[in-house]
């Protein structure tokens, strides 16, 4: 019925913190790095499988990483969520508002209102 | 029936653009814009409906409003139109003001454009661009009312999901 590309932004976001090992990791490496194979001793999953995790954090800006040496280090990027995406999706929401109420008021009769 | 059909965001150019098409023409979805008393019944966030005090719907004109929150607190806010092509395009600011209506230069401006285009079923497909100058302004202007209605809304709309 709608079809309804929501912005590509949002839904990186919504798809990287809909998952318990992913908002798990977020939490893990908020206030500190946290390198890939560290984080990986705290769930049941190969060091790949949690660089995947890592990855899809990556790509909706959730966290940043750098290399060291040979390992990878992760940091929580709050800025990324608070900012930038959370603001364009409250936009986007406010916006889907008045469409909605737009609608509202052009379903009604023409004879009612000033037209 | 209304759609929303598209949603782009830049956030280089701090651009939000939403696409909806509605059965209705578009000299009628332009009186949603040009007509007051249609306009605030839709302009205000939720739980801030909007009352729209003077509207000056030409180029260079403006429009002065104000919505009220559940607590009874006002919220001010302008429009000057920098161009308008009826029923095809208005381009406007859109900026905060003080209880007088004044406007604030204190505060960040928006510039609005609605664009409506007439579809192959004679209905409308509205693009709505809103540029901010900076992620701050994005904030402001959340923080000032909207917030606490929209979050609001994005709850509800958990709940669907």
């Amino acid at each position: 019925m709608v079809v309804d590309n929501r912005s590509l932004r949002s839904d990186r976001v919504f798809h990287a913190l809909a998952d318990p090992t992913r908002r798990d990791i977020m939490r893990r490496c908020f206030t500190e790095e946290s390198s890939v194979s560290a984080l990986a001793r705290h769930y049941p999953m190969s060091v790949t499988a949690v660089q995947k995790h890592v990855n899809v954090l990556e790509k909706a800006e959730l966290v940043t990483k750098r290399k060291a040496g040979r390992e990878q280090l992760v940091l929580a990027n709050p800025l990324g969520l608070r900012r930038a995406s959370e603001l364009f999706f409250e936009f986007e929401q406010l916006w889907r508002h008045r469409i909605e109420g737009i609608d509202a008021v052009l379903r009604e009769p023409p004879s009612e209102g000033t037209q | 029936m209304m759609a929303i059909t598209n949603v782009r965001t830049d956030e280089d150019a701090l651009t939000l653009s939403i696409e909806s098409e509605f059965a209705s023409s578009p000299t009628r979805v332009w009186q949603v814009w040009a007509d007051p008393r249609q306009l605030e019944r839709w302009w205000g966030p939720p739980t801030y409906p909007a009352t729209v005090e003077t509207h000056e719907f030409v180029a260079g004109g403006s429009v002065g409003y104000f919505m009220t929150g559940p607590g009874g607190d006002r919220v001010h806010g302008w429009w000057r139109l920098l161009t308008i092509d009826e029923p095809h395009s208005i381009e406007f600011e859109d900026g905060f003001a003080d209880a007088n209506g004044a406007p604030d230069p204190q505060t960040p401006v928006m510039i609005i454009r609605v664009t409506l285009e007439e579809t192959s079923t004679h209905g409308t497909r509205m693009t709505i661009m809103t540029t901010f100058a900076s992620i701050d302004d994005m904030h402001y202007v959340m923080s000032r009312g909207m917030k606490e209605g929209m979050s609001q809304a994005i709850s509800q709309l958990d709940t669907m999901v």
